[in-house]
């Protein structure tokens, strides 16, 4: 997210319909993406995505197909969750994680076939991921990773109306797609994957499309969308949403200092499947607990406290925020960070330096938001 | 949906307006500024009774996006402080040049000379 780019940035099939629409773009992890849109803004996209339909563009993600005969025991011993619960057409979220149980990234992992895995990573991370997967499923016998990357658009359409927008464009039953699971099928007469799975806290679908076809089915979903006043979302959008659902962001929450017990995603380890990378510190920090926790904080004075400012228990620099906005549906500067695990339990006062200043925070739980079904 | 830009003020390449009477004149950002900034949320500003010089930092002002320093047009000192701003910082947004942050007493009244006029402005920011 962070790393330096030297070389020219790299562009979505949807790059030029985003320019044309005014749209403002920033490099991000060596893409050229919108931030937000004209006629939209951080704020206005994110209640779109909240009361009525927003559409992304996450080209920029990376797939990396595994498969093989011993293609499931491969993804078993590169990702923390347990993949054998997949069924065909079944997702889950997961961790890419090194051997002291840290993450080199985080993903989700779709079962295409019995031996056939689709995995969608970090559009910073896909060549480091990719050459990681490459050693790392050599010794768990006949399986070979792809990058897959440029073969796929993936278009995000997320909100409560999602599904009432995508129908009108496919013959598949969207009803019958539950949550992490997917379908193949037709989306405005494109050659798509449909999944129930995205990045905001809401209901929804992302689209995986042939790359030259992108444009077709943005442009089809925009139109379909015009009666609930679907608007295209940017990065920003898409940050105070994961963030006021408490999805945890790779490069900020979580990275290769951070464990996924620290981060609180336990539930992403298959404590129960045979050994994978990262499992003995896993194990051991289950069982005796981690020196530092992920929390949810909301802010207490006036303030957005951001990535990276110090976290104080009275006088002592105690810890780190790793992400924080104000976030535009509950109103509220929320954040989180790491504290020693004795100070993360909810209700817990601290303090954070914002810019020189002292501003005081309270522990709240995760997430933040959460939709009513 | 651009505000316009009132032939009044002065204008700063920073991006502040300010509207002069006399010896004083009344400071926010312009309109092409918080576009910039996108939706703000949060604005710290000085003390009655600071003193600034010209292009001296006197605030910040945060958006959901990011973090910006106010700067003085002028040199001299904070008289007044729009204190109620604090709890509408989204006014900077819907009426960015009527959302005044301070009153500066000009201790070199021909300073504002070195502003740009409106004109002047629009152009630098098209």
């Amino acid at each position: 997210m962070e790393q330096a780019t030297e070389a020219p940035l790299k562009k979505t099939p949807l790059n030029a319909r985003h320019r044309a629409s005014g749209a403002k773009m920033v490099p991000f992890a060596g893409w050229d993406m919108p931030v937000e849109y004209a006629g939209g803004g951080v704020t206005a996209e994110h209640m779109a995505v909240r009361t009525r339909a927003g559409l992304f563009d996450v080209s920029h993600m990376g797939e990396i197909e595994i498969a093989g005969k011993d293609a499931l025991a491969a993804v078993q011993r590169i990702s923390s969750n347990d993949a054998s619960k997949l069924q065909v057409g079944q997702a889950q979220y997961s961790g890419l994680l090194t051997p002291q149980g840290t993450f080199v990234d985080d993903l989700l992992v779709y079962r295409l076939a019995p031996s056939h895995f689709l995995l969608v990573v970090n559009a910073g991370n896909i060549p480091g991921d990719y050459a990681w997967m490459v050693e790392n499923i050599k010794p768990a016998g006949d399986a070979v990773a792809v990058d897959a990357s440029s073969r796929y658009a993936l278009i995000a359409v997320q909100g409560p109306q999602a599904q009432s927008v995508l129908q009108q464009l496919t013959g598949v039953d969207l009803a019958s797609i539950k949550y992490y699971w997917f379908a193949h099928g037709e989306v405005a007469s494109v050659r798509a994957t449909i999944s129930r799975t995205g990045y905001t806290g809401e209901d929804g679908f992302e689209i995986f499309v042939p790359p030259q076809s992108a444009d077709r089915v943005w442009q089809a979903l925009l139109e379909a969308g015009k009666s609930v006043d679907i608007m295209p979302c940017g990065l920003g959008a898409r940050d105070t949403l994961r963030l006021e659902a408490s999805m945890r962001l790779y490069g900020n929450d979580i990275d290769d200092t951070t464990t996924a017990l620290e981060a609180d995603l336990g539930w992403i380890v298959g404590w129960k499947k045979d050994d994978f990378i990262g499992a003995a510190p896993l194990r051991e920090q289950k069982a005796n607990g981690t020196k530092r926790k992920i929390v949810g904080f909301e802010m207490l004075d006036r303030g957005i406290a951001r990535h990276g400012y110090d976290a104080y228990i009275g006088d002592t620099k105690a810890g780190i925020v790793t992400s924080g906005t104000q976030t535009p549906f509950l109103k509220k500067s929320v954040g989180m960070a790491y504290l020693p695990a004795e100070h993360s339990a909810v209700d817990t006062e601290f303090d954070i330096d914002i810019r020189g200043r002292r501003t005081r925070a309270r522990v709240i739980p995760m997430p933040f938001y959460k939709r009513q079904k | 949906m651009a505000a316009a830009y009132p032939a009044g003020f002065k204008y700063t390449k920073d991006h502040e307006w300010i509207d002069l009477a006399g010896d004083r004149g009344k400071v926010g950002i312009t309109d092409y500024a918080q576009q910039q900034l996108g939706d703000v949320v949060y604005v710290e500003l000085p003390e009655v009774g600071a003193k600034l010089k010209q292009g001296q930092s006197f605030g910040t002002i945060e958006s959901v996006k990011a973090v910006s320093e106010l700067y003085s047009p002028v040199t001299g000192e904070v008289v007044e402080v729009n204190a109620p701003l604090k709890d509408k910082p989204e006014s900077v947004n819907a009426d960015p040049h009527g959302s005044w942050m301070v009153v500066i007493k000009l201790t070199n009244p021909s300073e504002a000379g070195s502003l740009l006029d409106a004109a002047q402005y629009q152009d630098l920011i098209k």
